[in-house]
């Protein structure tokens, strides 16, 4: 199907980007190759002792990293971890996270702006994870942002798409994709989101801390491949009062008159 | 020197190169800040440490 996912000026055919927290090792590519992911998220931190296991050997090669700057709590920290990011060699694309909260752990727009537009004149592709605010979020475009990263709601928290309303106003007033990052818990969720137009759906708790995680990861897929294609199809329209009858109206079993 | 936060001990005189071959990394796999700047790979074997200096040795990890 010629329906792509367009960030930057990276095309892909999966909408489902998997953040690959909370595996082990060896869940990390099970759940890739059965969510069919295209894109992957990773954090940047201190590396330990040499000689460790690297997560990079476990993810499936063709994959697209998206590096976060998770840890950071202004745009300076941001910047440096981007930049950090970019020299270990995989690409140019990040996600900018931006935390002050540690109990909410809600990301911090104002921040997240100035990072945006510093990344985005470095020649990075910036998706920032946000708050959703429509004024935000236009301040990010304008800064230069590739795609737009609203929360459904905090991060692993599994509660679903809780900012739905203001999510469905950035899909509607934005030009950019609008991806639904932080607290989708169900595929029903996510399937939500494909449904009013969201352009992807990222995950990673949901996944992590279900029973069967392999088997998640394709329940996710499916739902959001099957949330694009009824957004494509235009879901029908509600009626407010009453019912309309599905089969023929013509009466029978009955005496004709 | 410092190294991650913690104090290295004296260790020199030593390269980046050296630094992170004797700490038992693999070159592809990290990128390194010396007092706050980033030193790209190809510099690393003419990079010099001093005993005063601060390096972050950073690579990925899973996360959302």
């Amino acid at each position: 199907m010629d329906d792509e996912l367009i960030i930057g000026n990276r095309r892909f055919n999966s909408r489902f980007i998997l953040g690959s927290g909370k595996f082990s090792l060896e869940m990390t590519k099970a759940v890739m190759e059965n969510g069919g992911v295209e894109i992957a998220t990773l954090a940047v931190r201190r590396a330990n002792a040499g000689g460790e296991e690297n997560i990079l050997d476990y993810i499936p090669k063709g994959l697209t990293l998206l590096p976060n700057t998770s840890g950071a709590r202004n745009s300076d920290e941001a910047v440096r971890i981007a930049m950090l990011a970019r020299e270990l060699g995989c690409g140019d694309m990040i996600k900018i996270e931006i935390i002050k909260d540690s109990r909410y752990l809600l990301p911090d727009n104002c921040e997240t702006i100035k990072a945006t537009k510093i990344l985005a004149d470095e020649g990075f592709i910036v998706m920032p994870y946000m708050m959703p605010d429509l004024s935000a979020a236009r301040s990010m475009a304008d800064a230069g942002a590739s795609a737009i990263m609203p929360l459904g709601a905090p991060i692993g928290s599994n509660k679903g798409l809780l900012t739905k309303d203001f999510i469905k106003i950035m899909v509607d007033e934005l030009d950019l994709p609008i991806i639904v990052d932080a607290g989708i818990g169900r595929p029903s969720q996510a399937c939500e989101a494909m449904e009013m137009g969201c352009a992807a759906v990222m995950a990673n708790t949901a996944i992590a801390t279900a029973g069967n995680i392999p088997m998640m990861a394709k329940a996710f897929k499916l739902s959001i491949e099957a949330g694009r294609m009824a957004f494509l199809s235009k879901p029908g329209r509600v009626l407010q009062n009453g019912g309309e009858a599905s089969s023929p109206l013509t009466g029978f079993l009955e005496d004709v008159r | 020197m410092k190294v991650n936060g913690k104090d290295h001990g004296p260790v020199l005189p030593m390269t980046v190169k050296g630094l992170v071959s004797s700490m038992g990394f693999r070159e592809d796999r990290v990128a390194v800040e010396l007092n706050g700047k980033i030193v790209s790979r190809a510099r690393y074997a003419d990079t010099a440490l001093k005993d005063d200096d601060s390096v972050e040795i950073v690579g990925f990890v899973g996360g959302g």
